[in-house]
């Protein structure tokens, strides 16, 4: 073997790589509002009293968590402009990843809730506090403390999950790359590179989540 | 869609089958390799592992397939789409299930341990009839739950090049221009496969669960 590594095409693209980065956090940060949006809107369904509504939500969860996310993405994007809705691929790809993380934040919310005493939903109920004060007041809060840690490891798989993104060539790290390897040759090089700027990238957001739960979700200390 | 294109379909499940057959008896291996270096007790081993671990978790599985395609050929492995791509499922597959199976093997109460250490049994002995059976009970919805990820994750091997159900998927599609349609049935092919596991794997949590409680 003679080839020698050659990182002059990474050392040039490196700017589009760190805009392809910041494009990769924006359909993250997309996809996880709009998967704790469908997550906190399931639940709701999930509970109702309306059966046709409930199953609706446990055939949701079942169908994403059950097939690719690579299959889900395209079909989306097919699906839309028949749907009469022209989007374009960052957009598509920013509601197949909220669509998909919010299956699963489905599953995890509702376990977060479960794990809420009954006798506090009942003793909010009887001092007459509106379903959704209950729900705001009693549920949330120390439901998001048992589900935190879950959540933040979907945001993360949800993050790595952009590069399935660039199948439908949405602006995101992945596709950069792609664009930087078709030019240069340089596969190994390019996708070492990226490998790596995705690994620092998913320690700084769960450093991040880390210091958000530090602050906002931890016990007051006496 | 005709009978051809189905029976196209078909042809690309039936790869999808052996990748995860392959990717997931390699990984079984490897995996246990992990699991037993990163408890071992020794260092090197343990925070090497971790790495590897923290590696394999905190990168995009479609880059991880990317860079063993393209390393493999750089040492001059000259691979065709298909090999590089089980390697690179298998390797994966091992780090996944190697941190599954070491919170398992941690999970076997200490006492058991420490009981088998009083009688006198070595470590291979100690680990293949006392804590690893035990682990292996543990370990199960996990395990189940990682295989149906696994079956999810090979459909990124079209992403790659490799024929198998979703890039078949996407062949037929762009032959006949009805790409929902060929996507629901593609769909509904991995949803066919997973959602039993699924079941499966949810079914024995809840038994180890009221076992455990």
């Amino acid at each position: 073997m003679n080839y020698k590594l050659d990182f002059q095409p990474v050392i040039d693209g490196l700017p589009q790589l760190l805009g392809g980065c910041l494009g990769t956090l924006g359909l993250a940060a997309g996809g996880m509002v709009l998967a704790v949006v469908i997550g906190i809107g399931g639940v709701v369904l999930r509970e109702s009293p309306v059966p046709a509504l409930r199953w609706a939500v446990i055939g949701f969860v079942e169908l994403i968590r059950n097939t690719p996310f690579l299959v889900q993405i395209y079909f989306i994007f097919f699906a839309l402009p028949l749907a009469g809705l022209r989007l374009d691929p960052t957009p598509t790809a920013i509601l197949a990843l909220g669509i998909n993380g919010g299956a699963y934040a489905i599953e995890i919310i509702r376990g977060g809730v479960q794990a809420i005493g009954k006798g506090q939903i009942e003793a909010g109920l009887a001092l007459a506090l509106h379903r959704l004060q209950v729900f705001r007041l009693i549920v949330l809060k120390p439901a998001l403390r048992a589900i935190y840690p879950s959540l933040v490891s979907q945001f993360i798989l949800l993050t790595l999950t952009t590069s399935v993104a660039s199948a439908v060539s949405a602006y995101e790290l992945t596709s950069v790359a792609q664009r930087i390897e078709s030019d240069s040759f340089r596969s190994f090089e390019i996708y070492g590179t990226i490998t790596l700027l995705y690994f620092v990238m998913s320690w700084l957001l769960m450093r991040l989540f880390g210091v958000i739960q530090s602050h906002y979700l931890s016990y007051p200390v006496k | 869609m005709g009978a051809a294109e189905f029976l196209f379909l078909l042809a690309g499940l039936k790869w999808t089958l052996f990748l995860v057959a392959i990717a997931f008896a390699g990984g079984t291996v490897a995996g246990l390799g992990v699991a037993l270096a990163r408890t071992s007790g020794i260092g090197v081993l343990q925070r090497t592992t971790a790495g590897y671990i923290a590696l394999f978790q905190g990168t995009p599985l479609l880059m991880q397939l990317f860079v063993v395609y393209y390393g493999l050929a750089l040492i001059g492995l000259k691979l065709d789409a298909w090999a590089a791509v089980a390697v690179g499922f298998t390797l994966h597959a091992s780090a996944f299930l190697g941190e599954i199976w070491r919170g398992s093997i941690e999970a076997v109460p200490w006492g058991q341990i420490e009981a088998a250490r009083a009688l006198n049994l070595r470590y291979a002995t100690r680990m293949r009839h006392v804590i690893l059976p035990q682990a292996l009970r543990i370990s199960m919805p996990a395990t189940i739950g990682f295989l149906v990820q696994l079956l999810k994750g090979t459909s990124l091997a079209a992403i790659v090049g490799f024929t198998e159900l979703a890039r078949a998927g996407s062949i037929v599609s762009n032959q006949i221009f009805q790409p929902l349609l060929v996507f629901a049935i593609v769909g509904a092919l991995y949803f066919a496969l997973c959602w039993p596991l699924s079941i499966l794997g949810s079914r024995m949590e809840r038994r180890l669960a009221a076992a455990t409680r």
